[in-house]
């Protein structure tokens, strides 16, 4: 065949492999061919979480109600932070279970080469479908958790005047992608870089941690004033968190310019996210 | 020509050997602040220094390999350790980019690199075969159409509810292996699975694969196993050194690659340091007396001596040798456990197997031998092959002239008696 042969006939080729592919060539139209692969992941990551436990499910449950408790007594028993006026319980509760999501999200995807090296490194699918994956079944336990703080919240609705749910509801999908993107920009930002630097697994771990004293979980925002006020505005999932509390518990001292920042701040660390990953997932075999 | 479903064209690979990250960031601030004051890069490899060439810190695993398969083509890619046969299956399964060059590939390409991938012990058979076939690309429907025929096809029947992590290995192979043989991808790219289970699965699996190659699509093969790349393929592909030594017929290639071989005494594995091999074979050398040698007489014996690494504590694995002629026949094979039949778990570390044996019954000729690392009927761990030949004289002398003139894969001077009938 000669290469004239091979220009004629370039458009019947279903696949080119190239050294580097563009910085453009993102092939997400393979991810969605690929979506029964990763709503079979999803299931085996659910499935898998509580097989061969004797709670099962229940495990769902009893993650976030400990927490809370715990929170409860800690933060609110024996610190006496102040929770605006809403109750402790219902409070923390709020925080944990948005935090939660947050923090899964990015904890578990940001090994997604690492522990996937094996698999990665026989066969070929979209990459991007193993965080995709763990986003979506870390929902599952999310929705586990949200509806136990709603049981709580109709609950406290019935016995306090302190609770005023209000229109903001309607944000709860928005927050939810803001999460969820936050969540798997950074993941997959960190696991690109985890193929050259291992140093990162160890911080991600703490990270999260620390990241949780520095968004308003177990405070309001209410209660941080001056230069402090502006370091934990700067921080994405602030806006986040107090959207949700001020959504279903009707105080906060937010302004709603901090949800577009947070938006925005979204798109970004999502938009790069999904480059470097693009670009490390072509080569990383080879380093890992 | 329509009938080309995948066209090669420079295909390069180049692996970094010294430069591969240092692994911290701590690491690369270090060696990049070492070269911005002039210093040495404290993380050099002592030693390593010595060879004097920048180049040397590459390693062409493959360099401008161009080539073109035909619809309905089975070829066979066959080559010495690392001569680089693996990295083009994984540039063309898309486990890894290329350096330089371009593949066009016509249909679904799938591969069989390792069967298994991607199994999860909790879950049971049946969930895997669809977790499994999604991850090499079928979607939810194909698996269910495929599904009795692989459940059949696996003979695990009884079992599919069960968590794989009750299965025998030999089970859990099957199944994985059934899967795989399911795709039913235009392209099919099989990488050396055939070592894996009992003997009459892997008939079964051989049956399998020239069924495929019959129905008109697509197989690439890579076996170290001539009879098998023989029997399975119309068109060869020797690599040797990253480059195309030969392509052509099958059995003009095979014996092309089996003519070539030179006496070589001692083996060092020349494997990049990024394959992870759990019991991988690192030197295995031929000695006479203690002596490294290539040249024997019959009335000798020689010693064999494989050295292997284990990178993490493993089980039931074993060490084997083949001998074989010139005309690639098996002479004899051994492992390590042929008088022991023991389980050992062994330690991370480096360990040195030998095996010593009387040469009186071979016939003089030229000789190779392939050592392999294994856990029986479940994983190959490590091939080296023809990683060793050597020469063997016959100093019989009286027998000389007959052993010459006789038939036979072996010789043996047997004794006899004549009496008188009645």
């Amino acid at each position: 065949m000669t290469s004239q042969d091979i220009l004629a006939s370039r458009n019947e080729w279903d696949l080119i492999i190239r050294p580097q592919r563009s910085w453009w060539d993102l092939r997400l139209g393979e991810l969605w061919r690929y979506r029964d692969l990763i709503w079979l992941l999803v299931w085996r990551d659910f499935v898998a979480y509580y097989k061969q436990t004797i709670l099962g499910p229940l495990w769902y449950l009893i993650q976030p109600l400990l927490t809370t408790v715990v929170f409860t007594v800690i933060f609110g028993g024996i610190a006496h932070l102040s929770t605006d006026g809403l109750p402790p319980f219902l409070f923390y509760m709020a925080g944990n279970t948005v935090w939660s999501y947050f923090a899964a999200c990015l904890t578990n995807t940001s090994n997604t080469f690492t522990s996937n090296a094996a698999i990665f490194g026989k066969v070929y699918f979209p990459r991007l479908s193993i965080p995709v994956s763990v986003i979506i079944s870390n929902l599952i336990s999310f929705g586990i958790r949200l509806g136990v703080f709603l049981a709580f919240w109709v609950y406290f609705m019935l016995t306090s005047s302190a609770i005023h749910p209000n229109p903001w509801i309607l944000l709860l999908p928005v927050l939810l992608v803001l999460m969820a993107g936050q969540g798997l920009g950074l993941g997959i930002i960190i696991s690109s870089l985890t193929t050259k630097y291992r140093d990162l697994q160890q911080l991600v771990g703490f990270g999260v941690q620390l990241l949780m004293y520095a968004t308003p979980v177990i405070y309001p925002l209410s209660t941080v004033t001056g230069i402090w006020r502006w370091l934990i505005l700067a921080n994405p999932m602030t806006a986040v968190v107090e959207t949700f509390r001020l959504a279903f518990l009707g105080t906060s001292s937010l302004s709603p310019i901090s949800l577009l920042y947070s938006a925005g701040f979204m798109v970004v660390v999502f938009v790069i996210g999904v480059f470097i990953f693009n670009r490390v997932e072509a080569t990383f075999m080879d380093t890992v | 020509m329509p009938g080309t479903v995948i066209s090669v064209e420079n295909l390069s690979k180049c692996y970094r050997l010294g430069v591969i990250g240092t692994g911290t960031f701590h690491g690369d601030l270090d060696r990049w602040l070492a070269k911005w004051r002039g210093k040495p890069d404290p993380y050099q490899i002592i030693g390593q220094a010595d060879h004097g060439n920048r180049q040397g810190e590459t390693l062409w695993a493959l360099k401008d390999i161009s080539f073109q398969v035909q619809q309905g083509e089975a070829l066979g890619i066959i080559g010495r350790n690392g001569a680089g046969k693996s990295t083009l299956l994984k540039i063309l399964s898309q486990v890894t980019a290329p350096t330089s060059g371009t593949v066009r590939v016509k249909g679904r390409i799938a591969s069989l690199l390792e069967v298994g991938t991607g199994f999860h012990p909790e879950l049971t058979g049946r969930e895997n075969i669809y977790l499994n076939g999604a991850i090499m690309g079928m979607n939810r429907a194909e698996v269910a159409n495929k599904f009795d025929e692989i459940v059949d096809f696996s003979g695990v029947d009884q079992f599919i509810d069960t968590p794989v992590k009750r299965y025998s290995s030999g089970m859990y192979v099957r199944l994985a292996f059934a899967v795989a043989a399911h795709l039913e991808p235009e392209i099919l790219v099989v990488d050396e699975v055939l070592a894996v289970g009992d003997i009459e699965f892997q008939k079964k699996c051989l049956g399998k694969m020239g069924d495929v190659a019959k129905e008109g699509r697509t197989v690439l093969f890579v076996s170290h196993n001539m009879v098998a790349v023989a029997s399975l393929c119309s068109k060869g592909l020797l690599i040797d050194g990253g480059k195309i030594e030969q392509a052509g017929e099958a059995d003009f290639v095979i014996s092309k690659y089996l003519g070539k071989y030179e006496t070589k005494a001692e083996y060092r594995s020349s494997r990049s340091p990024t394959i992870k091999n759990k019991l991988g074979i690192v030197r295995a050398s031929l000695l006479k007396n203690n002596v490294i040698s290539d040249t024997f007489y019959s009335s000798e014996n020689l010693t064999l001596q494989i050295e292997c690494e284990v990178k993490e504590s493993i089980k039931g694995a074993q060490i084997a040798f083949d001998l074989l002629n010139e005309a690639d026949q098996y002479v004899f094979s051994s492992t390590n456990q042929d008088l022991t039949r023991r389980k050992d778990i062994l330690a991370p570390g480096t360990y040195v197997f030998e095996c010593k044996f009387a040469l009186n019954l071979l016939r003089s000729g030229k000789y190779r031998i392939n050592v392999s690392s294994s856990i029986p009927a479940i994983e190959m761990l490590d091939i080296a092959d023809s990683s060793l030949v050597f020469n063997l004289l016959d100093d019989s002398s009286p027998m000389l002239m007959l052993g010459q003139n006789r038939r036979g894969i072996i010789f043996l001077e047997l004794p006899w008696t004549v009496l008188p009938k009645g």
